[in-house]
């Protein structure tokens, strides 16, 4: 095959795979950056997954998909919100309460409302005008469809609330120091359901780009673990938005590359491929940590004592 | 200082925490137009109805009660280990390839020295997250979930090539599965049903493990690390082997967990690329289990039963009332959450009990030998 045709290929499936990481771990950025961690989102995509692709199956109508998961999404983070914050659950076990949940309810009606794997039309590919048209790079970043414009979108945004905006750095005291953010009046629970909820939201929507937009199917247990990775993304970035598309990208483009590997029959077992990113962040996560710290208050409850 | 109520309400927690869930469940039910105690009537027949179905269950119980037991004394250490689903599948290779290897042994021999082997590979991958997290600070949470993910790639790799079924190269399949065990090396059954002797094995180990945590020293040390990790380096306990030893001995039990399953139920590892295909969710389920069995061994062993039964009933469900036994996935996951939920209310009232019987802070404080009570940073 030509050698151009592959490394453009790489590059496009490169970019285009980093969406449901960064949908997931950006949400996940908010949910830590206010003290709670969230390993519920595995589950919480899957059921974005499939609210997206059923909705948008029967109605013909991406959009109304993408709306569902967006609720299912926040209904979800209501939720883990009532159980992290009013209940103070402790965070790493209830998580995984709320991923078996998603797991089994999503393949639950799955098998009910679909029965057999179907297929949708995903969103398309909008060309950017002007910049689709630059050869080479333009293919690889301005010929995407919606779907993935919005996830890269989302870093700055996300990098601009978190350290430009009052709301982010209300997020990052309650993060940091609860105690002192309530005694300036700044309401540590309403803060959390505002992060979890919207944590919720974006992994319902990772889901959704998984199956109306990359994948265009649904089936049980699509994301395969995906969400946890997105969790383990944010420390990999050590919770910040631009840490955690470098990270989103590694998976990506590994994934990309063993997966282009696989179509030209390159001779090297894609297990072992497979197998790199997880090393390769257990390796960062290695050097990384005794340079960064997570916020204090991560996995802390927060009681006022009243 | 626990009232013989409080106790009793206490462990009764749990039991509350199903029924909510068992409840919700039902609901379920009904919005989907299943009359809720047909189905959960399929259930129980499904996992009590005769004598194989409770071998069944009982067979199903195994794993979990396995992964709960090292659950039990990772969470005991405050370490969360998630990764019990690669600890099985390591456990299970390295089991599977002594009985592939040493055809020529006893099978007595060989099936001690295939569940060493099990020991020995969960061992290894639950110790590397907690050397990892003892001596670099690494996140177990994150770190037993790549390990899940790493331990499912080698399954693959070496299932596809090193360890493949010699019969299967010759076919177009191809199926990613290795050859049979030879006879011999099966777990010897306990009736004319599918139980095996894994069973006695993993009740003897809960036994095995309470002692270690409660009649041992080093036991002691692992409960003192998990209740007050800075009170415990004062007292001269070296806390960064202690995690290290608990999330090794929990490996282990569920690399223990994998062999069992190959000697015990398939005979033969077999994968369909994901973890599940192998565990059958047992990693996650086990801490469903050990929850649910207030993270004591032996409460522990009564909650894989009830877990064993709710997956086998499910299948039961599945084909009387078409329910797809994914529902029991869901209620597994809500029984998490509520036990974990209602775990503050039962501290709020252990704290109103401290502050009234003592207004001394005791730096020095030792770990209950009260089972029920539970580590604090776990469960805070």
């Amino acid at each position: 095959m030509n050698p151009e045709l592959v490394i453009v290929g790489v590059l496009t499936s490169g970019i285009r795979l980093a969406t449901p990481y960064l949908y997931a771990a950006i949400g996940e950025t908010f949910g830590q950056r206010s003290g709670v961690l969230n390993l519920g989102v595995d589950g919480q995509m899957l059921l974005g997954a499939f609210a997206a692709f059923y909705v948008a199956f029967t109605t013909g109508n991406l959009w109304l998909g993408l709306l569902a998961a967006i609720i299912v999404g926040a209904l979800m983070g209501l939720a883990m919100a009532f159980v992290t914050v009013n209940l103070q659950a402790v965070q790493g076990i209830s998580g995984i309460g709320f991923y078996l949940f998603g797991l089994g309810m999503s393949e639950l009606l799955f098998k009910m409302m679909l029965g057999t794997v179907e297929t949708v039309k995903g969103f398309p590919i909008v060309s950017i005008p002007f910049l689709g048209d630059i050869p080479f790079v333009g293919k690889i970043f301005f010929q995407q469809n919606i779907m993935v414009y919005g996830a890269f979108l989302l870093v700055p945004l996300a990098w601009f609330i978190l350290n430009k905006t009052t709301l982010g750095l209300k997020i990052r005291a309650v993060g940091e120091n609860p105690e002192a953010a309530d005694s300036l009046g700044v309401s540590v629970a309403r803060i959390r359901y505002f992060t979890i909820i919207l944590g919720g939201i974006l992994s319902g929507l990772a889901g959704a780009s998984m199956s109306i937009a990359l994948l265009n199917v649904f089936q049980q247990n699509m994301t395969s673990g995906l969400g946890f990775i997105a969790v383990a993304l944010v420390y990999f970035g050590a919770w910040r938005a631009w840490g955690v598309l470098a990270g989103a990208l590694l998976f990506s483009f590994v994934n990309s590359i063993q997966l282009w590997m696989q179509v030209l029959n390159v001779p090297i077992p894609s297990e072992i491929a497979v197998m790199l990113p997880y090393i390769l962040t257990i390796i960062v996560l290695v050097l990384t940590v005794s340079r960064v710290r997570p916020p204090s208050a991560l996995t802390k409850p927060f009681d006022r004592g009243d | 200082m626990r009232s013989k109520l409080d106790s009793f309400v206490d462990a009764l927690l749990p039991v509350f925490a199903t029924l909510a869930a068992l409840g919700v469940g039902a609901l379920m039910l009904l919005i989907l137009r299943v009359n809720p105690g047909e189905a959960y009537g399929a259930l129980w027949e499904g996992a009590f109805g005769s004598t194989n179905a409770i071998a069944e269950t009982l067979v199903k119980s195994v794993p979990l009660l396995l992964v709960g037991l090292g659950i039990c004394i990772a969470f005991r250490a405050s370490v969360i280990n998630i990764g019990a689903e690669g600890q099985m599948i390591i456990g299970g290779l390295m089991a599977t390839q002594i009985g592939l290897v040493f055809t020529d042994l006893p099978g007595w021999m060989v099936i001690i020295m295939a569940i060493f082997a099990g020991f020995l590979g969960g061992a290894i991958w639950g110790g590397i997250p907690g050397a990892l997290k003892a001596y670099f600070n690494v996140n177990e949470i994150l770190s037993t979930v790549m390990m899940n993910a790493i331990a499912v790639q080698i399954m693959n790799y070496m299932l596809r090539g090193p360890m493949i079924d010699p019969a299967q190269l010759e076919k177009a399949s191809k199926i990613p599965q290795t050859a049979r065990l030879a006879d011999a090396f099966r777990l010897p059954r306990l009736a004319p049903t599918r139980l095996h002797l894994g069973f006695v094995i993993a009740i003897a180990l809960a036994i095995l493990v309470y002692i270690l945590l409660w009649r041992t020293t080093l036991g002691y040390r692992i409960r003192a690390v998990g209740q007050n990790p800075h009170a415990s380096r004062y007292g001269g306990i070296r806390v960064r082997r202690r995690i290290v030893t608990a999330l090794l001995l929990s490996g282990a039990l569920a690399g223990i967990a994998g062999a069992i399953q190959v000697y015990g139920v398939n005979y033969r590892m077999i994968t369909d690329g994901s973890s599940t295909g192998f565990t059958g969710g047992a990693g996650f389920n086990g801490i469903v289990a050990a929850l649910f069995g207030q993270l004591h061994p032996i409460g522990t062993i009564p909650a894989s039963i009830f877990f064993g039964a709710l997956l086998v009933g499910a299948n039961k469900m599945q084909r009387a009332v078409q329910i797809p036994s994914a529902l029991i996935g869901a209620l597994n996951g809500l029984v998490v959450i509520f036990v974990v939920s209602s775990e503050m209310w039962r501290n709020k009232r252990q704290k109103d009990r401290l502050s009234i019987e003592s207004d001394v802070v005791n730096m020095g404080e030792s770990p209950s030998d009260d089972p029920t009570s539970t580590p604090e940073e776990v469960l805070a």
